[in-house]
Parts: C-alpha cells; sequence; structure tokens
C-alpha cells in the first residue's frame, strides 16, 4: 500500500527503481489521492490521463505550457487554449520519464498571495481547508503536502514559490534569474519570473532542480548552471548566517513565527554555523514598492497578446478595437485588470521617469544592499511569510494587506537570488517557513543548509488532520 | 538642379526641412527573433511559430545573422557601432501585431551618428544619420469583403509570415533641402544595401519602405516648424513629386496666413493631392521599456573589424570616381543602376566611355538582363559598332546578349543601309503617298519630320541609317 501523504519522490524512484512498485500503481495511487482529496483542496485544474512509462508523477503549475493539455494560467481568458508546444522546463520533466498528474491552481497570471484571485475558484490548505494554501502556487503546494503529488513545479515571481510552501509545509525553490528557463511559461514579470521546484523534502527539491535547470537556446536570459550536489551533510560546521533585523524583528511578524524562526537559528548554531546579524533597510523599506512598480509594468505589456485574434477567449464586437476591449473586459479577472492599470500608467511617457526609471534604480540598490551582505555571510534567515495560512477571504477585499504578505520574500526576488523554503515548525497548528536566501548560483549552499535543519528539526510535513 | 521631377520650385525666400526614415527589410535566412524561414510570398501563414504568433510564453531570441547585417549597414553609414544596444518594447495593440509590442530599438540603437555624402551635380551632399537600429516587422492585415454579408461588411485576415522579420530602420537628421536630392539620396542607400547583399530593397514588393518628414523655414532661419509625414510612396519618382507637392502646399499655407497642422499624409499618385491619413493630434504612448527577455547586444571588436574589412567601395564613392570621365547624370546613373562595374568591364574591353554608358543606361536597362550575365568583350563590340549596324540588328543582339555562349560577330556583320540611292525611291515613294502630312510639314509643322523618317525606318525592315534617312526626308520635303 503506498501512502502518497509520506511518500517521498526519493522513495518513490528507489521503490519503483527496484522494482517494488510498478509506474502504473504509483500513478493510480495519486490519482486515487486526487480523486480522494481534491474536491475538498481544489488544488488542480485538470487532471491528465497517465501518459505510460515507469517515471515518477509530477504536477504541474497552470502557467507553464504543457503540450496537448489545458494551460489557463487561471484566467477565464485562456480557459479554452490548449499549447501545441510544451514549456522547456516540462519538456525536460517528460525526458526524464516523469509523468503528468495534472495542472495545479494558480492566482490569474499568477497575480495573488492565496489562489483567491484564479478564474476557477480557490484552493485550500490541506492543514486547515478554511485557510488558504498561500499564491500563487497553492495548487502545486496543496498538492505536495496533500498527498495528491510527489512533487511539483511552481513559479515564482515575487514569492509565489516560497510562500505557499511555508503556508503548506513543503520545501521550496525559487531558483537564482536565470538558472531555469521561461520558455513557454506564461508571462507575469519576465525580468523576475522563475520557474522552481516544490517538494516534501530538501533532496527531492534538488534533484527535480537539476532535472530543470540550465541554458535553455530558447530562452536568452538562461546561463549554465553549476553542477547540482544533491546534499547529504547534516552539520553547518563553517557556514556563517546572517540575521536581517528588518526582516525578523518587525511589526506584522506573528509571534508564533518568530518563535518558530528562532528556535532554527539556534538549531542552526548548534549544528555548527555561525550566526550574526545583519542589515537590509533599503531593501525591506522599498521592495514591495519597487516590486509593484516592475511587475505591473512588465504585466501590462506581457499581457498585451491576449487580444482574441488567435487564441483564447473572444467576445464579440463590431471592430478589433470593441473586440478587443470586450475580449479584455470578460476575460481578465480584477486582480490582472488592477496590474495592467498600475502598469500601464507606471510606463506612460511622463512617468517612466518618476515610476519604472525610479524603480529600475532602487532595483540596482537591493541588489548592491544583498551582495554587501554576501560579503560577510554565505546564508541569510527570515521568516519566509510573516504570518501561517490565514482565512480565506480575510484579505480577499484588501489588495493592499495582500500585497504585504509578499514583504520578506520580494527583496531577494527583486535582487535575483536563489531562495528555499523549509518547514520549521507549527504555529497555531500551522505551518511555520523559514526562508533561506543566498548570493547568485548558491542553490547548492541553500541546499545543504536546509538539508542540515531539516533532519535536525524532523517536522513532520503530513498535515495533522490527514495523519491516520 | 532641377530634373523634371516637377516644376514647382520653392521661392527664393523659403527652404525646406526634409528628414527620411527608411526600412530596410534584411534577407537573412530567418526571422529576427525566430527560426521561421524569412521568405516573401509563401502562402499565408505557414512560415509560422509559437513565437512570432505570441503564443503564451513563447519568448525572442535574437538572429545575430540580422544583428552583423545591421553593424555593416551601420560601417556603410559611417556610425559609431555601440558598444551596448538594447532591444525595446514599443506598446500598441493592432491584429498585425501579435505580442501587442514591437521589438524595437529606442536610446540605445546598435548604430548612430553616421553620414551619407549625396553625390549630386553641384557637389556633394552630407546627410546625417541619426541612427540605424534593428526591429521586427508587423505581420500583414489583408482587408476583404466577407461573401455572402450585406453590402460593405468587411473583414479583416492577417498573414503572420512578414511578422518578425527583420528589418533595419535608418533614420536621417533633417539635413535635406530640396526634393532632388532626396530622391538622389534614396537611390543611394537603396544601392548600398543591395550591394552590401543585406536586402533585396524592392520598393514594389515593401522590401524597401520610407516616410519623409517635411517642413519649410524662411531661409536663412534655423527654426524647425511644424512638420507631416508623407507615407506610402512606392517609388523614387513619387517620393521626389510628393516632397515637391507637399513643400509648395506649406509655403501656400503659410503666405495665405495659415498654419500647417502636424499629420500624416498618404500619398496617392492618382490625386493631385495627398490626403490626410490621420492627425498626430492624439499621439500614441507607446510605453517603451527595455524587453526584459533579451539580453543587450555588446558587439564584440573584432565581429565589427571583420564586418568592416567586408564592405568594398561604396556606391558614392564610385559615383565621384567615374563622373570624373563621364557627365555626374551618367556616373549617377550608372551606380545607382548597379550597371557601373559592367561599364569599367566593357570599357576596359575597348568600347568608347560616353557611349558605352549611352548604351547600358538606356537601351540595356530596358532587356532587364542582368549586368552578370554579360560578357563585356561582345558588348564592347556591339557598343562600337552601334553607328554601323541596322538598329534592328543592335536592339536584337542586345536582347540576346545575356545568352550563353552569345556572340556579337553575326550582328556585326550586318550593315545600315545608307545609300542615298537605295532610299531616296522609298522615301519618295512615302511623301507621294502622304501628301497632306507633307503640306501640313512645309506649313511649319516640323514634328512631322519624325513621321516620315518613322515609316521610311519601317519599310526598310530598320536596316536604314536613319541620320541618312532624316537628311534626306528633310531634303526632299522642303524641294
Amino acid at each position: 500500500m503506498i501512502d502518497t501523504l509520506t511518500l517521498t519522490a526519493e522513495e518513490a524512484w528507489r521503490l519503483v527503481d527496484a522494482r517494488e512498485v510498478s509506474g502504473a500503481e504509483l500513478f493510480a495511487a495519486y490519482r486515487a489521492a486526487i480523486d480522494e482529496r481534491d474536491d475538498e483542496l481544489h488544488a488542480f485544474l485538470h487532471v491528465a490521463d497517465d501518459p505510460g512509462g515507469d517515471g515518477l508523477p509530477i504536477a504541474i503549475k497552470d502557467v507553464i505550457g504543457t503540450q496537448g493539455v489545458p494551460t489557463t494560467a487561471g484566467s477565464k481568458i485562456l480557459e479554452s487554449y490548449v499549447p501545441v508546444f510544451d514549456a522547456t522546463v516540462a519538456a525536460r520533466c517528460k525526458s526524464h520519464g516523469l509523468r503528468l498528474l495534472g495542472k495545479t491552481n494558480t492566482d490569474e497570471f499568477a497575480m495573488g498571495s492565496s489562489t483567491e484571485n484564479s478564474a476557477f475558484g480557490p484552493s485550500r490548505n490541506p492543514w486547515d481547508p478554511t485557510r488558504v494554501p498561500g499564491g500563487s502556487g497553492g495548487g502545486s503546494a496543496a498538492a505536495v503536502s496533500g498527498g495528491l503529488a510527489p512533487w511539483a513545479l511552481g513559479s515564482d515571481t515575487g514569492g509565489s514559490i516560497k510562500q505557499p510552501s511555508a503556508l503548506c509545509g513543503n520545501v521550496g525553490l525559487r531558483p537564482t534569474y536565470g538558472t531555469v528557463s521561461r520558455y513557454g511559461v506564461v508571462a507575469f514579470a519576465s525580468s523576475l519570473d522563475q520557474v522552481g521546484p516544490v517538494a516534501k523534502t530538501v533532496r527531492d527539491c534538488a534533484f527535480l532542480y537539476s532535472i530543470i535547470a540550465g541554458r535553455d537556446e530558447n530562452d536568452s536570459t538562461t546561463v549554465d548552471v553549476p553542477a547540482v550536489e544533491l546534499p547529504d551533510a547534516e552539520d553547518l560546521k563553517g557556514l556563517r548566517i546572517g540575521v536581517p533585523k528588518e526582516m525578523n524583528e518587525r511589526e506584522g511578524i506573528e509571534p508564533g513565527v518568530t518563535a518558530a524562526v528562532l528556535e532554527a537559528i539556534e538549531l542552526a548554531e548548534s549544528l555548527g554555523a555561525e550566526v550574526g546579524e545583519c542589515s537590509l533597510p533599503r531593501s525591506v523599506e522599498y521592495g514591495v514598492a519597487c516590486y509593484y512598480l516592475v511587475a505591473p509594468a512588465e504585466a501590462s505589456s506581457n499581457l498585451g497578446r491576449y487580444d482574441g485574434v488567435r487564441y483564447g477567449l473572444r467576445s464579440d464586437g463590431e471592430d478589433f478595437r470593441t473586440m478587443l476591449m470586450n475580449t479584455r473586459h470578460d476575460g481578465f479577472g480584477d486582480e490582472p485588470k488592477r496590474r495592467i492599470m498600475i502598469g500601464t500608467y507606471a510606463l506612460s511617457s511622463g512617468y517612466y521617469d518618476a515610476y519604472y526609471g525610479t524603480a529600475q534604480k532602487v532595483r540596482t540598490v537591493i541588489r548592491r544592499e544583498h551582495a554587501a551582505v554576501f560579503e560577510s555571510f554565505d546564508v541569510i534567515v527570515s521568516p519566509t511569510s510573516p504570518t501561517v495560512a490565514f482565512k480565506i477571504g480575510e484579505k480577499a477585499d484588501n489588495p493592499l494587506a495582500m500585497y504585504l504578505n509578499d514583504l520578506l520574500t520580494i527583496p531577494s526576488c527583486m535582487a535575483g537570488l536563489p531562495g528555499l523554503n523549509i518547514p520549521c515548525g507549527l504555529s497555531e497548528g500551522l505551518p511555520v517557513g523559514l526562508q533561506l536566501i543566498g548570493p547568485q548560483f548558491s542553490e547548492n549552499i541553500l541546499f545543504r543548509t536546509g538539508h542540515a535543519l531539516e533532519r535536525a528539526l524532523g517536522f513532520d510535513g503530513v498535515p495533522a488532520r490527514l495523519r491516520s | 538642379m532641377s530634373s523634371g521631377v516637377g516644376s514647382t520650385e520653392p521661392p527664393m525666400s523659403w527652404e525646406a526641412v526634409i528628414g527620411l526614415e527608411i526600412h530596410v527589410q534584411l534577407k537573412t535566412r530567418t526571422k529576427m527573433f525566430c527560426r521561421c524561414p524569412n521568405e516573401f510570398g509563401a502562402e499565408p501563414n505557414t512560415n509560422v511559430c509559437p513565437v512570432c504568433l505570441a503564443f503564451p510564453g513563447a519568448l525572442p531570441v535574437a538572429n545575430r545573422r540580422a544583428v552583423e547585417e545591421c553593424i555593416k549597414l551601420g560601417l556603410a553609414l559611417d556610425c559609431d557601432i555601440a558598444e551596448r544596444a538594447v532591444f525595446h518594447r514599443k506598446n500598441y495593440y493592432y491584429p498585425d501585431l501579435p505580442k501587442a509590442y514591437q521589438i524595437s530599438q529606442y536610446d540605445e540603437p546598435l548604430c548612430a551618428r553616421g553620414t551619407l555624402v549625396v553625390p549630386t551635380a553641384d557637389g556633394d551632399v552630407t546627410v546625417g544619420i541619426t541612427r540605424a537600429h534593428l526591429e521586427e516587422d508587423a505581420a500583414k492585415n489583408v482587408h476583404v469583403a466577407a461573401s455572402g454579408r450585406i453590402h460593405g461588411a468587411t473583414a479583416t485576415l492577417v498573414d503572420f509570415n512578414r511578422g518578425g522579420t527583420p528589418l533595419v530602420e535608418i533614420v536621417t537628421e533633417p539635413d535635406l533641402h530640396d526634393a532632388e536630392t532626396a530622391k538622389r539620396f534614396l537611390q543611394l542607400l537603396r544601392q548600398t544595401v543591395v550591394e552590401l547583399d543585406l536586402s533585396d530593397a524592392e520598393l514594389e514588393k515593401g522590401s524597401m519602405r520610407f516616410d519623409v518628414n517635411v517642413s519649410v523655414r524662411p531661409a536663412g532661419s534655423d527654426e524647425l516648424r511644424t512638420r507631416t509625414e508623407l507615407k506610402n510612396m512606392n517609388s523614387f519618382n513619387f517620393a521626389a513629386k510628393g516632397i515637391e507637392r507637399e513643400i509648395a502646399r506649406q509655403i501656400r499655407v503659410y503666405e495665405e496666413g495659415g498654419t500647417v497642422e502636424q499629420e500624416t499624409l498618404h500619398f496617392d499618385p492618382a490625386h493631385e493631392e495627398s490626403p490626410p491619413m490621420r492627425s498626430k493630434e492624439e499621439a500614441q504612448d507607446y510605453r517603451y521599456f527595455p524587453d526584459p527577455d533579451l539580453v543587450p547586444v555588446h558587439p564584440p571588436t573584432e565581429v565589427v573589424e571583420r564586418l568592416r574589412t567586408e564592405i568594398g567601395e561604396l556606391p558614392g564613392a564610385r559615383i565621384r570616381r567615374i563622373a570624373e570621365t563621364l557627365s555626374f547624370y551618367d556616373a549617377d546613373v550608372l551606380v545607382t543602376g548597379g550597371l557601373d562595374r559592367l561599364w569599367s568591364d566593357v570599357v576596359a574591353a575597348g568600347a568608347e566611355p560616353k557611349e558605352a554608358a549611352n548604351v547600358l543606361a538606356n537601351q540595356f536597362v530596358a532587356t532587364g538582363t542582368g549586368p552578370e550575365a554579360v560578357n563585356p568583350a561582345q558588348l564592347a563590340k556591339l557598343v562600337n559598332a552601334r553607328a554601323m549596324i541596322p538598329r534592328a540588328a543592335f536592339d536584337e543582339a542586345l536582347a540576346r546578349i545575356g545568352e550563353a555562349g552569345f556572340e556579337a560577330a553575326p550582328y556585326l556583320e550586318q550593315k545600315v543601309v545608307a545609300d542615298a540611292g537605295e532610299l531616296d525611291p522609298v522615301i519618295d515613294r512615302i511623301i507621294a503617298a502622304n501628301p497632306g502630312q507633307a503640306e501640313q510639314f512645309r506649313g511649319g509643322k516640323q514634328g512631322l519630320l519624325g513621321f516620315f523618317v518613322g515609316q521610311v525606318m519601317k519599310e526598310t525592315g530598320g536596316k536604314a541609317d536613319p541620320r541618312v534617312v532624316n537628311e534626306r526626308v528633310r531634303e526632299k520635303l522642303n524641294a
């Protein structure tokens, strides 16, 4: 009997390799879990048929294009869209024998922190179905922690892998910008979007990262990536951990979150790490404001292609302009509309210098501030999310409160840096996420740190209410 | 120098200010940002892929060859080649623009600050090149009447084959002051592009297109007044005509106390006026910003230097060199017609230079034969024999000169009939058959001479020497 709630990808791989379990049995087990729990969780927007083979199943966020399988990006405007080509990451998964279980729910065009902005309804947190799984990649996170998939791909623009992983108790990596191809991934903000793995363990996460990372001739922003090392060390000797005070001591971070993170930091010290205080004042103060200019600006341009001419929704209209306006009126939800308007404004002549131009300069400041910190530290830590999973509807009517949920994940995204979330405990019965951030291309250091802490913490990733 | 493109020379008190914006479609094997074939005339929507159709998630990758070709043109135009060039997005909605933005260049173009020196009969005119940058072309909208619908109902079909093909945009400084020089500039630029093998630059196919900005100001002033933009001119002569007409119109507006509105004028050769196409009053805000999908281009010095060595003697320099032997006009026609290399070879093979230029620029061009198909030695023989052989023989020889193994000898054996004894009976017969015309000629209608000469040439099957016929006909009519 396969227990999909506890089975890691690594164990599953071993079982299949040893022929203790067939690929078909494995796939069927996850399909059964989906049948059993997805009516409640709504992690999937589309469940795929078993393509056969012996590889592991995988769930893929619905912003990632999959040939012949609907890819909606959580939007009505793409409800009917079936890609004719695989995103590079989907193709790499295929070529490693991974089999698509289905496409996971997301905030529309990955814009949101709760999946409540999905045109097809929110996903629910497996730890408490009255709460959000985070977002935008809440579907992938809920699928992994709910035992509906051994691992999944997400995409992260300002925290959409790290934050849902934190809220659902998973390991999630947002890789260094440029290490994973964006080709075939529905674009939100091109200078920030990055695909990454969501998994139960750091080793699973590292392994999936090794499959998807690498230069892609179809994405000119990709680079050659250092070989991925699967972590096995259980100590942190010689590691210098920085604790930025602005990201650890601030109003809005729940006491239970602070407590769990502090405990993890003390544990790191006991594993041999040197821990010291550091500071990222400008990054934290201006990060969110800067992000909410850059990301909507790029989005306003990226979403221009949904015009009803070639694919997706087309509403009636007597001429091109009317058809275009009707299509976009009917097809986009409130959040994309809001961001298209903000972004269009920020790029307008006369405002460009004040908004987009200034934001780009601030971005350089954020990058330099992080680089300075990494002269003294190998990794910096903070909570991933200031709060544990919040109630569905709690912030839905307050976009600003929702935006501030990403306060701690955004600065390093703006700097193009990798970030790893690992679960570090519970607060009020809900997972707390620890964010580890390193310099560019330091994924191996993050994996090593995350793995040692994971072993020492011994966090049980199975939602308490689902434990048998 | 007026050269027959129009007669509305601006009065001395006004000066025209003309700037050009030229688009040249590169003939790279593939499109600018994807690997679709870049070809003209394929079945609609067959040269397309997720990138040039802007499917979700598709990303552009810049065509290295196109970048090099743009640099090469920049070098030919004496531009500075940027150490860092950036692609920008120009955002607007149109059915032929699938991404809702065109990838173009904005404040960091590949090539900038160049010049193109245009030789004219009155000396060289130096035209500043503001920039030469790379961008992608839009697709093609085809407006059709929808069958079975009520009258006037139309539909728009989009052919994406052209979408994403590479264009170089060349922008000049407002350094031109008359239509004729503007036309010469365009012809010289075209010839430069063709010789560098960057583009067919065919106006009819749209692989070269240009817009002209025109304003006028009091002569001697350095102000820049409101300009209008002339679009859709599909020949250099139309362009010259349109510019002349627009200059005259603006002068008229000012002299009548009016103001010139900023607008785009669609040039239609069938109409006397250039009707306004669209007003620029509600100027589009293109929301330019650097395309985050593309990395900045840093052309390596060794590539730029290699490209520089691939550029031979440019057309402008050759016009100046050949004008030392021939008239400026002949030199210009030969070079901008792509005939000067053949001319040099024919002259080297012994042809008289001026005669060779005349034959090439007038008769040879009309045959449609490519210069590369010609054996210069055979053409030289033909050129030198032109006066001695019948017109018909010469024309036939020229028509066949591109054929493999062409020999001039058989044609050279045919001699013109210059003997008055042979021609006079024919001339007498024709005058006798046309008494009315003969009477009119004697009454002063000198133009009828050509009629009689033509009849004689026809009668003799083109073998008569036209100079002798002319002389004899005139004598006989006046007798």
